[in-house]
């Protein structure tokens, strides 16, 4: 079936809740309304109150009564409306979710996912656009998702509501309803006319930690995920060198054979994510690959970010990462060293 | 309109007394035992609003139990409330001594506040669940939790069930209904609250009790925890101990001069009682109370503890630095061993002699399990978890960096 990345992640809800009775759903919005993106429309009428249900505005109670629930043994799905508004609840997440199992030698667990809309581009401003995916990529005992369409949405959904530890789930809003290039000034591509919005019926999985390769390619590699992955690929086309262009979907635990097999192949790296650079998730990225691809370097790794501003809103589109902005790294990239 | 130009000022709180100040509480008025009414669990919470402001007793100066409040526990029920409470007191003792030996790290004792989480724990089932904060080991010893394990927690030893991940006394036993205890303040109490509705969703009939002190009552836990506890009327117990320190800082710093900490539920819609903390018959009374009005699912209950922190926070603080050393004497309420013995001397199942040889026995079994514990190993000696074990449980299954980084270590 055709479906946009929110119908995907209803659907990935849906079957998830139809097939294991201890997933419920519960945040800001979610029940009658289902959801202020409509990802949860539905569930509320076809599974009860019980299952999927409104809270009150405190992202700290949604998170922290969600531990207690999965605690209990179900497995909560609990929604944080923008993931600007998640840092109320970091606490909770850091201190608490991601360290039940340890601190309790796998006593007490919890698998709990907590679905967050990041990025920009909608014109949301400083509190409607941050990608803070660094903020839980640094906390040990969380797996961070990031996908960049409907068919990993429902497949990287359904493994996390499977996972027994706690799973940040991270969804590009501007990739909601449709697979968003950069071009912000040319009419919205939709998803139907994407081959990744084909989504197969019922129950499968995309596995946690393995990256896709969009495109390969021999002139250099992309690490890349969420929207930057199709802002890579409009790059990559404009520009028309032949970048391979790694989705990493999974930030942690990171696909690194993936990764460092194709910068040993291009020998040049160029990390694009829409968060701000400095102490980003491509810090971590560079480190990891001039540690273990250093001999197969031709040029230094490249870093295409948000700048280091809070997100501004009548500037967004001089602040986001655009095509441009990636292909002339892509080009820097290129350049004898 | 006022013409007043002058100044604002900003108030800062101070307790009565500081170190070298003589504490007073006489004037203090203490409601006396027996005062205040038991409402039947399903009553309007709007007819006993005034059980907020008031104090519920049970024992009177003479070491009776009187009012309607009493009459729940039968001798042996209270001489093996006593038993805890002595174990728990000697217990403490005996850590508090070994971390100045150096056998541990760090220890928080419960001199003063015994009773509360002796006799809570009475009033629960099998398969209710606990989410306590670091003074409630009454607990544990209360549901019959090995001493040994907790003695080897609190060494770190290779005999802690928690692989010394953990400071110690922040135990955990899912089977004795005690959820491991977070070093943050305040983040068991919104659990709490989703554990019970966790228990309404499945339909099941047990219930959970969040436990929080003083102080951290200002945490935002506190505050969603309410809020989620009253809309979604989830089967818990909300319990404040309200032992009047916070560290140095006394509770006036997180109450302010207006009401009480149980009236904190009465802005929320949820009944609020509040209970001598150093009285084991109206603790366990009103504990009783409100575990069973969450079991016939009428919803949440805020339970204030009111108490004194006899001794430090922890070893790491000296409480003479910040009031008075009389001030534990001089509390109004009491010594809740000392009370709970006088009534079963009042009674006639108690003695001085039986009460000496009593101590005697358990302090005996307590040397007896710190032998056993430190044969085991300490904080800085024996067998202890190994280092590799640090990299275990990060995860269900253990990540690739983590793999390597344990090879890394060399382990």
């Amino acid at each position: 079936m055709q479906l946009t990345m929110i119908g995907a992640i209803q659907n990935a809800l849906d079957v998830a809740m139809e097939m294991d009775p201890d997933i419920v759903v519960l945040g800001e919005d979610v029940g009658y309304f289902g959801g202020v993106f409509r990802c949860t429309a539905g569930l509320q009428e076809k599974y009860g109150k019980t299952r999927c249900f409104d809270t009150p505005i405190s992202e700290l109670g949604i998170v922290g009564a969600g531990i207690g629930m999965a605690t209990y043994g179900l497995k909560p799905c609990v929604e944080i409306q923008f993931a600007d508004y998640m840092y109320p609840a970091y606490d909770q997440i850091v201190s608490e979710a991601a360290r039940l199992r340890y601190r309790s030698a796998g006593e007490f667990t919890c698998p709990m996912v907590i679905r967050m809309p990041t990025g920009g581009g909608i014109f949301g401003g400083q509190t409607h656009s941050q990608s803070p995916e660094a903020l839980f990529t640094h906390v040990t005992g969380l797996k961070t998702v990031v996908p960049s369409n409907p068919i990993d949405s429902k497949g990287l959904l359904i493994s996390a509501l499977e996972d027994p530890d706690p799973v940040i789930f991270l969804e590009p809003k501007r990739l909601y309803n449709g697979p968003f290039d950069g071009h912000h000034d040319r009419p919205v591509t939709p998803w139907k006319k994407h081959a990744l919005s084909e989504v197969p019926d019922g129950h499968y999985t995309v596995p946690i930690g393995e990256a896709a390769v969009r495109k390969t390619g021999d002139a250099l590699t992309v690490l890349t995920y969420g929207t930057m992955v199709h802002v890579a690929l409009a790059a990559a086309d404009k520009t028309g060198i032949d970048a391979e262009i790694v989705d990493l979907r999974t930030l942690l635990p990171l696909d690194t054979e993936t990764i460092f097999a194709s910068v040993r192949k291009t020998g040049r790296c160029v990390i694009v994510h829409e968060a701000t650079l400095t102490c980003g998730f491509g810090a971590e990225l560079a480190a990891l690959v001039q540690n273990e691809c250093f001999l197969h370097l031709e040029a230094p790794i490249a870093r295409v970010a948000g700048w280091d501003t809070p997100y501004p809103h009548a500037q967004e589109w001089a602040y986001f990462p655009g095509p441009d902005r990636v292909g002339r790294a892509f080009r820097e990239a290129l350049e004898d060293w | 309109m006022t013409t007043d130009t002058s100044p604002l000022s900003l108030h800062v709180p101070e307790p009565e007394y500081r170190p070298g100040d003589v504490p007073d509480y006489s004037r203090v008025s203490i409601p006396k035992a027996g005062s205040v009414s038991r409402p039947t669990v399903d009553a309007d919470p709007e007819t006993f609003r005034d059980h907020a402001f008031s104090i519920i007793r049970v024992l009177n100066r003479n070491g009776d139990a009187v009012g309607p409040w009493a009459g729940m526990l039968d001798d042996a029920e209270l001489h093996e409330g006593l038993r805890h409470m002595m174990t728990l007191r000697a217990y403490d003792a005996r850590m508090m001594m070994a971390q100045r030996q150096g056998k541990t790290s760090f220890y928080m004792q419960h001199l003063g506040e015994e009773a509360i989480s002796c006799a809570f724990q009475k009033a629960l089932a099998p398969g209710d669940m606990n989410f306590p904060t670091y003074r409630q080991a009454g607990l544990l010893i209360a549901a019959g939790y090995p001493l040994l394990k907790m003695m080897c927690q609190v060494y770190s030893n290779d005999g802690d069930p928690v692989r010394g991940r953990q400071l110690p006394v922040l135990y955990s036993s899912k089977e004795h209904g005690f959820f491991s205890i977070s070093g943050n303040l305040g983040t068991q109490y919104i659990q709490a609250v989703g554990w019970a509705m966790a228990s309404a969703i499945r339909g099941d009939n047990k219930i959970a009790a969040g436990w929080i002190g003083d102080g951290s009552t200002a945490e935002n836990d506190f505050h969603a925890a309410l809020v989620f506890a009253s809309t979604y009327k989830a089967p818990v117990v909300l319990n404040i101990v309200n032992n009047q320190w916070a560290i140095s800082t006394f509770q006036g710093i997180a109450r302010g001069g207006a009401g009480t900490f149980a009236a904190r539920g009465h802005g929320f819609g949820i009944p609020a009682l509040r209970v001598d903390g150093n009285d084991y018959l109206a603790t366990h009374a009103v504990a009783k109370w409100a575990a069973e009005r969450a079991r016939r699912n009428l919803g949440p209950t805020v339970v204030e503890y009111v108490t004194y922190r006899a001794g430090g926070h922890s070893t790491s603080d000296d409480p003479s630095a910040y009031r008075p050393k009389e001030e534990s004497e001089a509390w109004p309420l009491g010594d809740p061993i000392l009370r709970l013995k006088a009534h079963l001397i009042r009674r006639g199942v108690w003695t001085e002699a039986r009460h000496v040889q009593a101590e005697a026995e358990i302090n005996d079994e307590i040397r007896g399990v710190q032998k056993e514990a430190e044969a085991i190993g300490t904080l800085h000696d024996g067998s202890r978890p190994s280092p590799g074990d640090m990299f275990e449980d990060v995860y269900a299954e253990m990540p690739p960096h983590l793999v390597r980084q344990r090879q890394e270590a060399g382990y």
